[in-house]
């Protein structure tokens, strides 16, 4: 029995065998697939033109990309080339970001912003003549007894030349005084001389003479009444008044 | 030189005497040298005639009137009223001469009199008497009817002071009746005031609501010249005494200071900046007829014409540095210069046209000695003398029409007030004390 036995499982097996090569032979079997072509790079380029703005002015952004499927700039999906017009009000920097087969790839640009220069407009309108004219014409001082002009007094008119040429509309007084040392009469005439030596260097100095007048007040009308040389140097000067603008 | 009163007073008499001998011949020298034996005067108050309720009081302000006249022109020696007889003589019939003329009293001269109210007129009575002339003793018999206020009993007081002095002064006519104009501060800011040349009667003329200075007398004391501050400049106006008020005169441009009155009324000089520095100008009593008078660069202020002569001008000049004294003829020709050292200021022509007042600080500088004090100088010698001595700051003096006083100011007592001195700086006395009062200016009659 063993002999017939095992004869018998080997003709069964490969009946069994050969019943199921037969099966699969109806059809024709497909060639293997090709390998797959090897995927091009992903490229991306970003630029801000020009790269340096003032607020409030524009830069344009271009950008392309390349065998990406998905482009996206700050995060926001876009065309794989185009441009855009920014505005930013500070300094900027811009993300674009490609993906594709080939990989990610990235480009970055930044906008600087500066601010624009201090306005240059017209003198504010808040400045009035009167403060402009203290600002610019202030008194001078001389030394005892005389009327010639200190090199403090040459500089501080030659300031307020520019500022009274500057207006030909205004019309200054130029008032002479003197300290409470000396004489009544004698420090009238002095004051005459100090106001004069000023209206001579201011039309030196271009103002119309028309612009000027003076007047002494000799000790008449001291701004500071002690007996002091600090007190006495105050009252040794000329002071200016804008009598019409 | 002459360099300090106190060490050459006698030197000082001297040159004065001689100076003023051919202007005023026996005034001065007699002054001048019988200064130490000037003559003994006995004034015993007047008697009341009669006993109104007026007479006492009206009596009492003759009384002091009359005193301080005589005791202040210089040329008497006052008898203290200790030594006078018990009887008080009220007209020549009271009288015992050698009462008077022998020793206690051992006065020369006795002044007497009575003054009575009666329906509203007071009526003086007074005579001067020469104590060593018994046979005619009468040198002067006056009488007085005005109506009874206390400024008529002063008023009759000078007009018999002036009498007196003009009888035994030389013949040069006393000062009693004369003015003084000056400035205040005392009815809030600088006015031109006035009041008699003993400080009484202090009234206000002018109300121009700014800055007066500078005020001067007309020779007939009918206009002051002054000068104030107007809305844009200081311009020479004129105060009218007849009319109480402001009245007309030119405007010029620029400031204009200082005026000053030609002796004979008929010229104004002033300093002024019509042509921008200031210079001296002159024009006519009504303000045309302009003339400069200086060209020179620098102050130029304070004329003064010579009063004897008026062909000449003094004046301030700051020309050459500090500010000096000058002279030039009325013209503007012939400068020269008179002081040459320190400080020198407010020039005033002496009566007879010999001196100079002004006020001078001789040693100018930080730490030199000294002060601004009042000095005489004789313009021809230029020999000058001190009066005022260490006693504040002294300015603007002017002259007595007799030639015998000067008022100035001083701030010896505080703050600036007006003084009258002698002409040789003894009897100094102070006139104003309320508020500030500078720039006095004597009439010159």
């Amino acid at each position: 029995m063993n002999h017939i036995q095992r004869k018998l499982t080997f003709v069964l097996a490969t009946l069994l065998f050969l019943a199921l090569i037969s099966g699969c032979g109806n059809k024709k079997t497909p060639p293997p697939p090709p390998p797959p072509p090897p995927a091009k790079p992903v490229t991306a380029t970003l630029s801000a033109n020009p790269a340096s703005i003032q607020s409030g002015q524009s830069s344009t952004l271009t950008w392309s990309a390349e065998n990406a499927d998905q482009v996206t700039l700050n995060g926001k999906a876009v065309d794989p080339n185009g441009s855009q017009s920014v505005s930013p009000t500070q300094t900027t920097s811009y993300h674009l970001a490609a993906t594709g087969k080939g990989g990610n790839q990235s480009a970055d640009a930044t906008v600087t912003v500066t601010q624009p220069p201090p306005p240059p407009p017209p003198p504010p309108p808040s400045v009035t003549d009167e403060q402009l004219f203290a600002q610019s014409v202030v008194d001078i001082y001389f030394d005892y007894d005389k009327y010639d002009l200190r090199s403090d007094a040459q500089q501080a008119l030659n300031q307020a030349a520019q500022a009274i040429s500057q207006h030909p509309n205004w019309k200054v007084r130029i008032e002479g005084n003197c300290d409470e040392r000396g004489s009544t009469e004698y420090n009238l005439s002095l004051g005459s001389n100090r106001a004069q030596a000023a209206k001579d260097a201011l039309a030196k100095a271009g103002v119309g003479p028309d612009q000027l007048t003076t007047i002494s007040y000799g000790k008449e009308k001291p701004v500071c009444n002690d007996a002091t040389e600090d007190c006495w140097q105050k009252n040794r000067h000329d002071h200016f008044t804008l009598l019409q603008h | 030189m002459i360099k300090t009163a106190g060490k050459n007073l006698l030197a000082f008499v001297i040159l004065l005497a001689v100076l003023l001998a051919p202007a005023a011949a026996q005034d001065w020298i007699r002054t001048g040298t019988n200064r130490g034996a000037p003559i003994r005067l006995a004034v015993p108050d007047f008697k009341a005639s009669n006993t109104d309720p007026l007479t006492a009081p009206l009596n009492t302000v003759f009384n002091q009137t009359l005193w301080n006249d005589l005791d202040n022109s210089g040329i008497f020696e006052m008898v203290s009223k200790s030594f006078y007889p018990l009887v008080t003589p009220g007209s020549p019939s009271d009288i015992t001469l050698d009462s008077w003329g022998n020793p206690p009293p051992n006065a020369s001269m006795v002044a007497f009199g009575n003054l009575g109210v009666s329906q509203g007129r007071v009526l003086v009575q007074g005579w001067l008497f020469d104590t060593k002339n018994a046979a005619s003793p009468q040198v002067l018999g006056k009488q007085y009817n005005e109506e009874a206020t206390p400024d008529n009993a002063r008023l009759i007081a000078h007009r018999f002071a002036d009498e007196i002095i003009f009888r035994l002064g030389g013949g040069l006519q006393g000062i009693a009746e004369t003015k003084i104009v000056f400035v205040s501060t005392r009815g809030g800011h600088k006015e031109i005031w006035a009041m008699d040349y003993d400080g009484a009667n202090q009234h206000q003329l002018t109300h121009t609501g700014s800055i007066a200075l500078s005020p001067r007398l007309s020779p007939d004391n009918s206009r002051i010249a002054f000068s104030a501050l107007t809305s844009d400049s200081w311009q020479i106006m004129m105060y009218s005494l007849d009319l109480g008020r402001t009245v007309a005169f030119p405007r010029f441009g620029g400031d204009n200071f200082s005026p000053a009155w030609s002796s004979d009324g008929s010229r104004l000089a002033f300093s002024s900046t019509m042509s921008a520095d200031p210079d001296i100008f002159a024009v006519d009593a009504g303000g045309r007829g302009l003339k400069r008078l200086t060209a020179v660069k620098g102050p130029d202020v304070a004329p003064v014409f010579n009063p004897k002569t008026n062909g000449q001008i003094a004046w301030v000049s700051g020309r050459s540095g500090l500010p000096q004294i000058y002279i030039m003829d009325s013209d503007g020709s012939n400068v020269q210069k008179i002081t040459d050292q320190g400080y020198a200021v407010s020039p005033a022509w002496s009566p007879n046209g010999l001196l100079l007042a002004f006020a001078w600080t001789r040693h100018y500088g930080p730490g030199l000695p000294g002060k601004q004090d009042i000095y005489i100088m004789d313009i021809a010698s230029r020999q000058f003398v001190q009066l005022t001595h260490d006693a504040g700051t002294n300015d603007f003096p002017s002259w007595s029409p007799d030639g015998r006083h000067i008022i100035f100011q001083s701030t010896r007592a505080g703050g600036e007030q007006i003084w009258t001195m002698l002409a040789d700086g003894t009897h100094q006395q102070q006139l104003t004390r309320e508020g500030r009062n500078s720039q006095p200016n004597w009439s010159f009659k």
